[in-house]
């Protein structure tokens, strides 16, 4: 099991109820991991519409996720 | 230059940090707060940041507007927090020997910041209802992001 920081914005904090939270998990990949926490959260945004960052830069969704990092799954967004 | 800011956008000061005597050429973008979007009256505007991301990518898109035009300096901020209408939003600005370049560089930095850069926009309508706004498609109306769980 992976200790991975997960931190929420916009759409994705409100339904998850809180802005981050610490969880064990056996996901090897932020796409995995992101499965996971739909079953958990509800979320209602598919993944194809999201982006996500490990450690504070994008990142692939079949990227190896390791131990102790801390992941963004990021919703559509629009700025300015 | 790219700057998140919880406070009001001061387009004067930010101007006076970019000006030098060789610029025969200034060019900024003010985006402000507008009381209404796809047929909505709008009340105000929450600005969310990732901020680490956001100051990230929006300093890549100033080095790449350097390395792409013939400019002197650039620079953007993008407000965070609750905004009225009428508010600045974002704030972009290049100086350049030429317009030209300072033209398109300008309107690079502000099209590549709304597209790349993660900043969420919450619309509060007059009705009382709120919602996140997503990055329309070339030509459409901004879009609510997800309808709200019942």
């Amino acid at each position: 099991m992976k200790r991975i920081q997960v931190q929420y914005f916009a759409v994705l904090r409100e339904q998850a109820g809180c802005s981050e939270e610490k969880i064990k998990t056996p996901a090897d990949t932020p796409a995995a991991l992101y499965q996971e926490l739909c079953r958990r959260h509800g979320f209602t945004l598919p993944a194809g519409g999201l982006k996500v960052a490990i450690n504070d830069d994008f990142a692939a969704w079949d990227a190896p996720l390791k131990d102790g990092v801390r992941v963004v799954f990021i919703p559509p967004f629009a700025g300015g | 230059m790219f700057r998140i800011s919880s406070t009001a956008l001061n387009p004067d000061a930010l101007r006076r940090e970019l000006l030098d005597s060789r610029a025969g050429g200034y060019v900024s973008f003010e985006g402000r707060v507008r009381n209404r979007n796809a047929g909505r009256e709008v009340c105000l505007l929450e600005y969310e940041v990732y901020g680490e991301l956001a100051e990230k990518e929006g300093a890549r898109i100033i080095a790449e507007a350097q390395r792409k035009f013939a400019i002197f300096s650039a620079a953007c901020a993008h407000r965070r927090g609750r905004l009225k209408i009428g508010d600045i939003a974002v704030w972009a600005g290049v100086t350049a020997e030429h317009r030209g370049a300072a033209f398109a560089a300008c309107s690079y930095i502000i099209d590549e910041t709304k597209k790349r850069v993660p900043i969420w926009k919450k619309e509060h309508y007059a009705t009382g209802s709120s919602d996140w706004i997503s990055q329309p498609a070339p030509g459409k109306t901004h879009k609510p992001v997800a309808k709200r769980k019942s």
